[in-house]
This record gives structure tokens, sequence and C-alpha cells, in this order.
């Protein structure tokens, strides 16, 4: 089964200048982080569900910048009207990868809705997302990171890791007004 | 001049160039203004919450924006105000009220009258307006708070403004 910080990693390694990474609440977080310190990633530590529209928004505002959401099935089922939207808005500079590990690790591995019946990518496809995957292993997660660098349209990842305890790393800061300053400053400056 | 008209020129005015809403009544005719206009790009979200991250968002990229919505999506909302909150991202929002002035269904009433005191929990700095002439100037000076000085600022639109919405049985949707 695949394990979630070399998925995210691997996912992310060369990426472009031009691809800003948003990490949702918690394990997502501490993934992203992982990957090292870097101004184009901003890491939400609150406001679960809100990760994505946050994604979207900057897709909007920066249409020439590959916008890649990383989050959890736990965050992404806390606010699944989002797809809908962003299946309406349909920017192609976004990319929306679940990190679905069918539990709430960060509040101690209580089973999510991925764990019963509910899937992901049908409800991606439900809400009007023309491409979406589910990924399970390394074949798949590499057909992913071709589409994610491509960088040509919207795309919905379930991707199934599995569940692991650990260590936290760190974003940069914690203090909002410092992350998002650095973020906003990249985001902004290095328009093409 | 229709206030609506009024407040879209002041979003014109200090460059809002997106608008997230959930549909609303009450909103309807500044949310028609806003999709004729080619440089807004108005985005109708499936609950308010999402507005406040989409608007946060669209700034990190440079962007100003203003979510729309009722009395009733302030409570959708109240968590996701923490991100504008903590980030100091400004933030502007104009709510159309409900439960209050003329209010015929009761539902609407718990909602409409806690909306001025949970925004204010939220460190949100509330504006009001309850007559047509000071809609503008209100909605004005609340997007100068929200950008100059990086808060998140409310107008709350008095119902007594926009005519309590009246119900007779057996009547049609408009």
């Amino acid at each position: 089964m695949l394990k979630r910080r070399p998925t995210v990693e691997f996912l992310l390694a060369g990426r472009s200048q031009n691809l800003f990474a948003v990490s949702g609440l918690g394990s997502s977080t501490w993934d992203l982080s992982a990957t090292g310190d870097d101004r184009r990633n901003f890491c939400f530590n609150g406001v679960m569900g809100q990760a994505a529209p946050f994604a979207l928004g900057l897709a909007i505002a920066q249409p020439t910048k590959q916008v890649v959401l990383i989050t959890g099935d736990g965050e992404i089922l806390m606010s699944l009207g989002i797809l809908a939207t962003i299946a309406n808005v349909a920017p192609k500079n976004l990319c929306l990868l679940v990190l679905d590990n069918e539990s709430y690790s960060e509040t101690g591995g209580q089973p999510s809705a991925t764990a019963g019946p509910t899937n992901l990518e049908l409800i991606a496809k439900g809400c009007g997302f023309a491409n979406t995957s589910t990924v399970h292993n390394d074949s798949e997660l590499a057909a992913l990171r071709k589409t994610l660098h491509a960088a040509d349209e919207l795309h919905f990842s379930n991707i199934k890791i599995a569940t692991e305890e650990l260590p936290l790393i760190f974003p940069h800061s914690f203090d909002g007004v410092t992350a998002i300053n650095r973020f906003r400053d990249v985001a902004i400056a290095c328009s093409d | 001049m229709d206030w609506h008209q009024d407040i879209f020129e002041i979003l014109i005015k200090h460059k809002i160039s997106i608008v997230a809403h959930v549909p609303d009544a009450g909103h309807g005719p500044l949310i028609q203004l806003c999709e004729a206009y080619d440089n807004m790009h108005t985005v109708t979200l499936t609950a308010e919450q999402d507005g406040v991250g989409l608007l946060s968002g669209a700034w990190a990229g440079g962007s100003k924006g203003v979510l729309l919505m009722q009395s009733s999506g302030v409570g959708n909302a109240i968590n996701a105000l923490a991100l504008p909150n903590v980030c100091r991202i400004p933030f502007l929002t104009i709510v159309t009220m409900r439960g209050e002035w003329g209010e015929f269904i009761p539902w609407q009433v718990p909602m409409g009258q806690g909306t001025p005191k949970i925004l204010e929990a939220m460190n949100v700095r509330v504006f009001r307006a309850d007559t047509k002439e000071e809609i503008g100037v209100t909605v004005d000076a609340a997007a100068d708070l929200a950008y100059n000085t990086r808060q998140s600022a409310a107008v709350l639109v008095s119902q007594r403004l926009i005519g309590a919405k009246q119900f007779k049985q057996g009547q049609k949707h408009a």
C-alpha cells in the first residue's frame, strides 16, 4: 500500500516554478512540510474544509499558475459541496489530491466514511469532474504524476494510502500572517 | 437610483474582481449586474463558508473579492471566518438580513438576531445600512477598512431596506 510521505514527495519532485501547493490541516500539512520548506506552499493548520475553496480562489486569481491541493479524506468530506462548485468553475490549472487513509488520523484513527461505502472519486465524477482517478499503486501514481505535471486539466485524484504513525513535521510558521505574507509575495511576484 | 446599482458601483471603484455568492433574492439584482460585467468573476457557492476560503485564496493570488450572502449564511461561515482573522486577510461581505424588520417566517429569526453578535464575536467589523441613501457610502467605508487595514468587514443590509418577504398561502413562486 502507498505511504503518504513518499507519495507526496514523488508527486511534487521536480515541480515547476509555477506549481503552488495548498495543504489541508493535520497530516497533509505535515506531509507537505516534510518535502522541505518552500515559499510556494501554503499550509492550513485549522478551518477544516477551507483548503479546497482557498485553492479554487488562488486558481481563479492566478490562471497561469498550477495550483495543487493536498488534503485528506476527512477534510474533503467536511465540505463536499466545494467539489460541485469547482466542477462548475472548472479551472484547468487546479489539481485536487486526496490522501485517503479512510480514517481521522489526527484524532485517533477513527474510521471515516471512505472506510465504508463512500467513494470519493465517484462523488467527484457526480459533481461534474471530467478527469478523475483513484490511485492504489506505484504505476497508477506514476500516471497521476504525469497528469499533475502536464498541468493542463482540472483533475481530482483519490489516493489510497496506508495508515501510519509518523513524526509531525511543522510548517515554517504557525503564524497565519507570516505564512500568508510569504506565500502571497511569491504567488503574485512570479506571474508569467 | 436603485441601491443594488449603488453597491455595484462601489465594488467597481474598489476593483473587486471576484464575487462569490449563494443565490439570494435580496442580492439578486446585484448578482445579475456582476454577472453581466466582464471584469468580474462570479462564483455560485453551495454553502457560504466556502466563500471565505475562496476569497482568501483569491487575495493570496492578488485579487479582491466580496461574499454576498443572507444572514443565515453567516451561521454557516463562522469557523471559516477564523481564516481571514488569523492570517489578517482582507475580507468583505455584504449580508442581506432576515429575521428582523417585518419577518413572516419564525425559522429566520434566531440566526437573523444572532448575526451581528456572531460576526462581532469572530472579530468582523460590522457596518449596517438601513436606508437606500446610506448603502453606497457604507459599503465604500467597509471596503476601505477591509482592504486598507486587512480586516474582516461586514455590511448588514437591513430587511427594512430590502423589504420583508411576503408570503400568502397558495401563492405561486414569482
